[in-house]
Formats: structure tokens, sequence, C-alpha cells
């Protein structure tokens, strides 16, 4: 029997609302597969599944909220029968990572038997978060369990307070990154002129809709870079660095109803730039539709910021857990620039790295802004398909 | 009670207008006799009290009145909406619950209620028509109107309080209203004599400084004389004035009942008074009605029972939707 | 322009103008005339309208309502006054059997557009036959309006469109508010249909309406003091309860205290409660509570008196109670 779990899609992401199955009992699963949609405090996220087979019950209801980690569905492996799915009880225990999610406060034992008093609105609220009640301390005469006290056991949960519950959910996602995670920073100016020269150069060939970015060279550049210093791409989990396999850096994007969310392009080292600036184009286009898969949002390996749009000369991130690093991108200025012995203008683009002291040293990190830096004085190199290499 | 003398007196009136007494009389015996029928067969239920017997006294009552007066009555009430104007088919489907019945059925036997003809309800509750009598009669005083109000009630109204303070209200106001006490001796099985002090409802009335008059509620021209009368007075702003019927019910207070209060001799005593035969018996001996003209007089009345039946029979329910929707007048609202 | 007048002066101006503009309109009861009305509300207008529109009654209650009735079938447009509720009960009959019924029993044929007036309530030692909150019987009823003006607005406009009404409306007047006085504007017509929220509020709806409006307007005000955001809302109709009020300030407050100078069992705000209940059961933070009389006849003794009715103390009590918090 195969346990298809919420998975956890980011290190703010406790649980999930499931909105709708995109699948029935009977189904053949193939991998990657859209099973549902859940909606988390950030989105409305497609859930792929990673496993093949029939699906042989849904266990989990639209409406209801879960932690992650919550068996949503049994998947019957080969052999198996739909009569062993309905015998099969699911392991209620949640994976070691979820387990924050049901800590709640303790209760005293003969009281765990009886019927706990929880208000109407509360009990009505707590079935519409899927909020399980003897988790939920009440402040009510006689601890009853009232509305405000399953609100907030329900934190960001609530679905129509997306901006509120982002808001909370970003809040707890850097209070632990800078809790957590000795930061280092670092800043190195890049001269633009070759970069923007072979952009138009290249512009000038396209139609208006194919248009290149300055941000997709940037985007190649860090993906480049980051497979010449792979410490400063994956997660640092249970004590210990995990280098990532993939360079998939997550793309900060901000929402018009506030809040932000940095949905990964996938091998971004691999791509053409025309593929890159296509592959970001629809990823903004469906962050602002609501509409992100969940691996884009669980898969991301770095996460790139540019503020330059609102005019900002550099930026110093806070690393998004369990990453080890963000790189930040200011707006490009004219400034004076020392030449051979002469100052010039040049159009010039601070990069700044965020590293985690626990993964690299600011020696290295210095090396890996330098090699952003020369990487974006060949621009035609950067639309080269990959070589061979790897790391 | 002793019975009186069956009426034997001469009938003073034409030909058309006697057998229009007589023909009224019928209908509404043959009427009754059909209800009572029919609640053997089940298609009436509820309550439903007779008024055979006593069919002298609406009939010679109400054919003393004028179209624009106003009548109150009590739940023995058929006699007067059918004397009224009232089509007997409206009557009979309304004790059969039909829509088409003249209270759309909500109101069956004891609630027959006629805008047109001014009958404010069959009031089912001992006494309460009484001030609603006085009422109508002060909004006509007010108004201007020449209508004289005739309340109708059993000699049981008048152990109620409703009565007294009526009395009092409508003599200390000089309303027109016409209060007509039908006597037939017993509030359901108690006699007249067994709850009050005072068995002379004439003088209850009296001590109220209203005029009364005492009539044989068993002789239709004695009824119709009387009233004649009385509602002349009234009506010229004499004030309310107490007309005692005496008469008496052969059947049973509602349908059933052991008459354990009353003897049959009594009961058989009394039908020899009997305001149809002894009515027949007048005309008959007065040369304006000969046998073969009361067969067909009869057989013409149960030719309408017959139609109101079938009229009955064929109606509708009212649903349930528009039941809710009337409780006021405004509609719609269910509060 | 706004002027300061009594309870009192506004039920006569509102009396006074329904005979002013309405010649079918006419005052009945007992000592409305000569004594001015036992309240003086109808004082000075049999003066004014005469003895015919302005009715003394002997002491029949149940004669004098009946005729309420036939006088409104008959064409006229009666406003009859009841001394008090206490004296009603000898007119049960032809309000309940009668008045209440006549419309549909009649099949529609006939309205009853009687009006009566009584007022109502404890509060002036006058003990226990003297002292009774009826309203919440009568509101048991189909068929018929029952109102309870607490503010000298609703005193001033509520008749007219109780007169408009083509059917039977009773008004109880609380016999404690005669005297109140406040600012009335020129022309604040009202309707009979709904409820007002007197007070906003977001911990605690307080449901009331007549002679404990007062009393629950100053509890609110202390427990504002104390951090406690209490709502009050004025019934004002007793029937038809305006259900949608009730149910949105309980959605708004999650927790309810009825407040009713009717005794407890089978009164007006089992009824109040019941709706919530049924209406707004998954809205409630707490089971809904209620201030009502102590069941006792009321004493005559004022410091009994006080003891057995509504105070603020006790709404006070009982919003502790639902919060879970104490003075």
């Amino acid at each position: 029997m195969i346990e298809f779990r919420l998975p956890s899609l980011g290190a703010d992401m406790d649980e999930g609302t499931l909105l709708e199955w995109k699948v029935q009992p009977g189904d053949i699963l193939s991998k990657g597969q859209i099973v549902a949609i859940v909606d988390t405090s950030k989105a409305a996220v497609d859930i792929e599944s990673w496993h093949e087979g029939e699906v042989a019950r849904l266990l989990v209801q639209p409406g209801q909220l879960m932690p992650v980690g919550t068996v949503m569905a049994l998947l019957l492996e080969p052999g198996e029968t739909a009569a062993d799915a309905e015998r099969y009880q699911p392991d209620a225990r949640l994976p070691a990572s979820a387990d924050a999610a049901s800590a709640g406060p303790m209760q005293s034992g003969p009281v765990m038997a009886e019927r706990r008093a929880v208000s109407p609105v509360a009990r009505r609220r707590a079935g519409e978060l899927g909020i399980d009640l003897q988790g939920v301390s009440g402040s009510g005469p006689n601890g009853v369990v009232t509305l405000q006290d399953v609100e907030r056991a329900a934190g960001a949960a609530a679905p129509k307070d997306r901006p509120d519950g982002m808001r909370h959910a970003i809040a707890a996602a850097m209070s632990r990154s800078k809790r957590e995670i000795p930061h280092y920073y670092l800043a190195e100016p890049i001269p633009m002129a070759r970069a923007l020269d072979w952009l138009a150069q290249e512009n000038a060939a396209r139609p208006v809709t194919e248009r290149l970015l300055p941000a997709v060279l940037l985007l190649k550049a860090v993906a480049l870079a980051l497979r010449r210093y792979p410490e400063f791409n994956g997660t640092f989990i249970d004590g210990s660095f995990h280098p990532a396999s993939r360079v998939n850096p997550g793309v900060a994007i901000s929402l018009r109803q506030g809040g932000l969310i940095a949905p990964a392009l996938f091998d971004a080292d691999r791509r053409h730039l025309p593929e890159l600036m296509r592959d970001l184009s629809d990823l903004v286009k469906r962050v602002r539709a609501g509409s992100l898969r969940s691996s884009e949002l669980s898969e991301s390996t770095i996460t790139v910021t540019q503020l330059g749009d609102q005019g900002v000369e550099s930026v110093f991130g806070v690393i998004y857990p369990p990453q080890v690093a963000l790189v930040g991108f200011g707006r490009v200025t004219e400034r004076p620039w020392v030449e051979g012995g002469k100052i010039v203008v040049r159009s010039v683009l601070t990069a700044s790295l965020a590293a985690d002291h626990r993964v690299s040293d600011g020696h290295r990190g210095g090396l890996f802004l330098a090699a952003l830096r020369d990487l974006m004085q060949q621009p035609e190199a950067l639309d080269a398909a990959p070589s061979g290499e790897t790391k | 009670m002793i019975a009186p003398p069956p009426p034997s007196g001469p009938v003073p009136y034409n030909r058309d207008f006697a057998l229009l007494l007589l023909t009224d009389m019928l209908r509404v015996r043959r009427m009754e006799e059909k209800s009572a029928e029919l609640y053997g067969a089940g298609r009436i239920r509820g309550f439903l009290h007779l008024y055979i017997g006593e069919e002298a006294v609406a009939v010679g009552a109400l054919h003393a009145l004028q179209a624009h007066d106003n009548l109150v009555t009590t739940y023995r009430e058929h006699a007067h909406a059918l004397v009224r104007g009232m089509p007997m088919s409206a009557i009979m489907a309304e004790m059969y619950g039909r829509q088409e019945g003249c209270s759309q059925g909500r109101g069956g036997s004891m609630h027959l209620f006629d805008r047109t003809t001014r009958l404010f309800g069959g009031n089912a509750i001992v006494g309460a028509g009484l001030p609603v009598a006085v009422g109508l009669a002060l909004a006509d005083k007010m108004l201007r109107a020449s209508r004289v109000t005739a309340c109708f009630f059993g000699e049981g109204a008048v152990a109620e309080g409703a009565f007294h303070e009526s009395m009092n209200l409508a003599a200390l106001w000089r309303l027109p209203v016409l209060f007509c006490c039908e006597n037939n001796r017993y509030a359901m099985g108690t006699a007249l004599e067994r709850s009050e002090s005072q068995t002379d409802l004439c003088a209850k009335a009296s001590s109220y400084g209203m005029p009364v008059l005492r009539v044989d509620g068993m002789d239709v021209v004695a009824v119709h004389e009387a009233t004649l009368q009385a509602q002349a007075r009234v009506r010229a702003g004499e004030g309310p004035l107490f007309v005692e019927y005496q008469t008496y019910r052969f059947r049973a207070h509602s349908m059933f009942d052991a008459e354990l209060y009353r003897s049959r001799e009594e009961v058989e005593q009394w039908k020899k008074c009997g305001p149809i035969h002894t009515y027949t018996a007048r005309l008959k001996r007065q040369e304006l009605l000969d046998e073969e003209a009361f067969l067909a007089l009869d057989a013409q009345v149960a030719a309408e029972v017959d139609s109101a039946v079938v009229f009955a029979e064929a109606g509708s329910d009212e649903t349930f939707e528009s039941m809710m929707a009337d409780v006021h007048t405004s509609g719609g609202l269910s509060r | 322009m706004s002027r300061r007048i009594s309870y009192r002066e506004a039920l006569r101006e509102g009396l006074r103008e329904a005979l002013l503009n309405d010649p079918r309109v006419l005052l009945m009861g007992e000592d409305v005339g000569r004594y001015g009305g036992t309240y003086a509300v109808s004082k000075g207008l049999l003066d004014e309208f005469g003895p015919d529109r302005i009715r003394d009654t002997p002491l029949s209650e149940l004669a004098f309502v009946g005729a309420g009735i036939g006088a409104a079938l008959g064409g006229l447009r009666p406003v009859v006054e009841v001394m008090t509720v206490n004296f009603s009960l000898l007119a049960l009959d032809p309000i309940v059997n009668t008045a209440a019924l006549y419309h549909h029993m009649s099949g529609g044929q006939f309205s009853v557009p009687l009006v009566i007036r009584m007022a109502t309530g404890a509060g002036r030692q006058v003990a226990a036959q003297h002292s009774h909150s009826f309203e919440g019987w009568y509101a048991h009823i189909p068929g018929i309006t029952i109102l309870a003006p607490a503010t000298v607005r609703d005193a001033r406009y509520m008749l007219a469109p109780a007169l408009s009404d083509p059917d039977p409306v009773l008004i109880f007047e609380h016999a404690a508010l005669y005297n109140m006085e406040a600012e009335l504007g020129d022309e604040e017509p009202v309707d009979i249909r709904s409820a007002r929220l007197m007070r906003d509020g977001s911990d605690v709806a307080l449901i009331t309406y007549g002679g404990s409006l007062y009393k629950t307007l100053a509890a609110a005000e202390q427990l504002a003091m104390r951090g406690i955001s209490a709502a009050v809302l004025d019934l004002r109709v007793l029937r038809p309860l305006d259900t949608g009020a009730i149910v949105a300030l309980t959605r708004q407050c999650r927790r309810v205290v009825v407040v009713d100078e009717g005794w407890r069992s089978g009164s007006l705000a089992a009824e109040v409660m019941a709706r919530i209940v049924e209406h707004a059961f998954y809205e409630l933070d707490a089971p809904p509570a209620r201030v009502c009389s102590e069941e006792v006849p009321v004493p005559y003794a004022r410091h009994l008196e006080e003891a057995v009715l509504p105070q603020p103390e006790k709404i006070i009590a009982a919003v502790e109670a639902l919060l879970g918090v104490s003075s």
C-alpha cells in the first residue's frame, strides 16, 4: 500500500487545506500527475504524485485542513486490491519533520477521556479549518474552547485570510532563519555595460513578446556560478548540509495583495536564455493566478531576489530555510568607475550574497560573487547550452 | 319546563311571504338533516351544532331585519347564515372544509362568516359576540349609519360577564343593538333553573334599563312580528332592546350527547310545537298551501340540498401556503 | 429642531396627531376622558376632541375591548386603552379569541384594525397584582402585532403605523418610563417590524426591550469601563420578532444575554433564546443566558422588589459568567 501524504512544500508550510481532488478512486496515477489542489498559507498549489499506482481510497475531504504528512490517499501497489485498501490502517503518526504541527498543550490524563467543552461556533470553525480540538486549549469559562482559541490555533491557516496568513508564515520562516542561521553578507559591484549591450543587440532581432530581460542573464549567471560553488546550493537539515543535485533558484516574486513567494525555476543552469525567459514569465503569471505546482514551492535550492525595480541599490536578504544562501540584486545605476586610471561612467549593479556560515565562509562567498561578476562580462557565453560539466 | 300549546294562530301574510317563511324553515331543516347524515358518513367532522326545532327564531327574526343590518351569531348559526342569504353550497362546502366554503374551510360549522351580508361571524365562545355587537353598533352610531346590529346568543350566555358588561355598555351609550336571546332551555346540559338564581331573562335585561320582549320562539309569526317591532324601535334611536325567544332544541347539543339532562317525554312534548309542521298546518288551514304544493316545495328544497352536497363534494382544498399567508391582512407574513 | 419631551408627552402627541388626522380614530378606556388618563397620557384630549372620541368606559375590560373589536369591524379606528396589563387578563378572550383570529377564521373576509394600549411592568412598589409583564404571553399569539416602545421616539411615532395596520396591534408602555425625557427631532417616523441596535459592541449581545432597556444600557456602560464591549439591541417589536437582527448580533458577538422583566419560564426571553439556538447555534461561543424576574409574585417592599427585577448588576454578572471573568 502506498500512502500518499501531504508533502511539505517549504519550511513555512506546516499544514494545508484540501481544495479539490483531481483524481478518483480507480484512476491509475502516473508520476508527476496532479493529484489534488491544496491551499497553503501562500497559494493554492497543485500536489503532484511521485508514485505510480491505482488510487484506492481518498482519506481527506475538500475543506479539511491537515498537517504536513497527513495520509491523504492510498494507492495500490502491484498485486493489491481495493479490499486491501479498505483494511489498511494508515499510520497516524506523522513524519518527524512535521511533528511540531501537532504539538499542543498537554491535557491531564482523565480529562482526555471527557468530551471537550467546545463552543458551537468554535466547533464549526475548527471543522472548517480542520483543526484537531484536542490540541486546542480553551480560554472560556471552565476551559471552554472559544472561537478565538480555534482561530489562534489555526494561525495562518484560514484560506480567506491569505495575506494575513502569509504574513504569519513569512514571519515564522524569517524568524526561524534569523534565529538559526548565522548569516554573513558580501557585496560586489557588477559592470553591466557588456551584458546590456549584448541584450540590446539580441532583443533587436526578437519579437517584443520574446525579448529577454536582464533578470534572465543574472539568473543564468547565478545558476552557472552555483555549479562551481555548490556549497551555496542546497539545504541545511538536521545539523548537516545537503548539497542539491539540481540548480533550482527560487525567484522571489512579490504579490499584489502583499507578501511574497519564491517558486523554483528548475535546472536554470541547463536552460537556454529564451527558455529560461519563458519559464520566468510563466512562473510570474502563475504566481499571480495562484496556481503553482507543489514542487515549485518545495524544491528551490537557493533564493534570488531582485529589488532593482523598486529602486534600491543593493539588497541583503534573509535566507529562506532550509536553504543556505540568498543572492540579491539591486538596480542598475550609472556610477563613476575607475578604469585604466581614469574615471569613467559605467552602468553598474550591486550583487550581494547572504550565506549560512555553518556551511560556507566569506572567502568562498567572495569567490562565488567574483565568478558571478565575471560570468556577466561574457553574456554570449551565458546563452550557450551547458557543457557536460557538473560540479 | 312544560311545552307551550302548539302555535295555531292566523298567519297574517300574503301567500308569497307566508311560503317564504316556510321555505326557509324547510331549507334549514333539510340542510341540517343532511349535515347530520354526512357527519355520520364522516364527510363533516368537528363540532356540529344543529338548530333543528329552533328554525322559527332565525327565520322569523331575520326576515324582520334589513339587508344592511349587522348580524352577530353563535356557533349554532347555520340557519342564520342561510336565511341571511348565504348560498347553501357555501355553507356545505365550509362544513366539508373546502376552500369554496364561506370561510375557505378554515372555520367549519361554527365559523360561518359573510362579508357581503354583514354576517360577522359564528362565534364559538359563549357570550363573545355580545361586545363585538356593541362595538359594531358604536361604529354605526358614530358614523351615523341607520343600521341595527342583531346579536344572537343562547340563554347560557346570560351567565357570562360579557353579557352583563355588554348590556350595560349598550344601554349606557344607547347603541342600536338588538339582543336576540334564543332561550332553548339548556346550556349544553344545564337547565336554566339549575344555573341561574334569576330565571327571568327579561328581568335581567330590564335591570340595565332597556326595553324587553318575550316571544314564543316556536311560532314563526310571533317571532317575526315581535322582531319587526323591536328592530323599528332600535332603528329609531331608542337604544338597545332585548328579545327573549323561547324555543327548544330537538336534538343533542352537538352531534351526540346522552341527553341525561332531559326526559324523552319532554322532548316529545316540545316536538308537538315543532315550528315547521305547526306552521304548515296553519298554512293549509288558511288554504295558502296544500299537500301537493308542500311536497313540491320540499322536493325543491331537497334538490337545493343535493346540489349543495355535490358542490361541497367537488370542492378543493386550500393549500397550506395560502392558509399560512393569510394570518394577517397584509398577507405573506408568517410571524 | 429637536426638543426635549417626556415619554408621556410623546404618547399624547402621537394620539393627538392620530385624532386630528383621521376622524375614524377614537380613544376609549377607563378614565381616559375626564380623569385625563391614569398615567395622564390623554390629559387635555377630552376638551379638544369631545366625549364621543375620548370615551370613558365602565370597568368592563371584556366589553370595551370587545366593543373596540366591533367598532374596528364597523369602520372606526379605535385606540382602546386598557389601564394596565394586569387588567387585560379580563379581556384576554376578546383579544385572543376574537381580535387575533377573525381575519384568518373568516377566510380573510374581515380585518380588525384595532390598537390596544396598556401600561406594563413593575418597579413602582405597587405589589404583586399591579406589577405584571405579560407582553411575552401576548407575543405567543399569531394574528396580532406586539409593540414595546422603550424610547421617546417610539412612544411618539409607533402609534401611526399601528393605526395603519389592518390587523390588531397591542402597544405595551412600561409604567416606569412615562416620566423619562429625551430629545426628539421634528419628524422621526418609525417602523413596527424591526429591532434597533442601541449600542454596538463585539464581546456580548444584550437583547432586551421596554423598561429593561435602560438597565441594560447602564450595564453595557459599566462593562465598557472594564474593557468588555457589549452591544444592546432594543427588540421594540415582540411579535413579529426581528429574528434577522437577533441572529446578526449573535453572529457578531457570539455570546448573548437576554434581559426580560417577565418571569423566566415560558418568557419572551425563552423565545428569543430559542430562536438563537435554532438559527445561530453554530455562531455561539457560550450558551445563551438571560436575566429575568425572579419567579415569585412581585413584592411590595422596595428592597425586595428591586431584588426580584432585572438590574444592571445582574446583567453584568450574567455577562461575566459567559466570559469567564469576575469583577
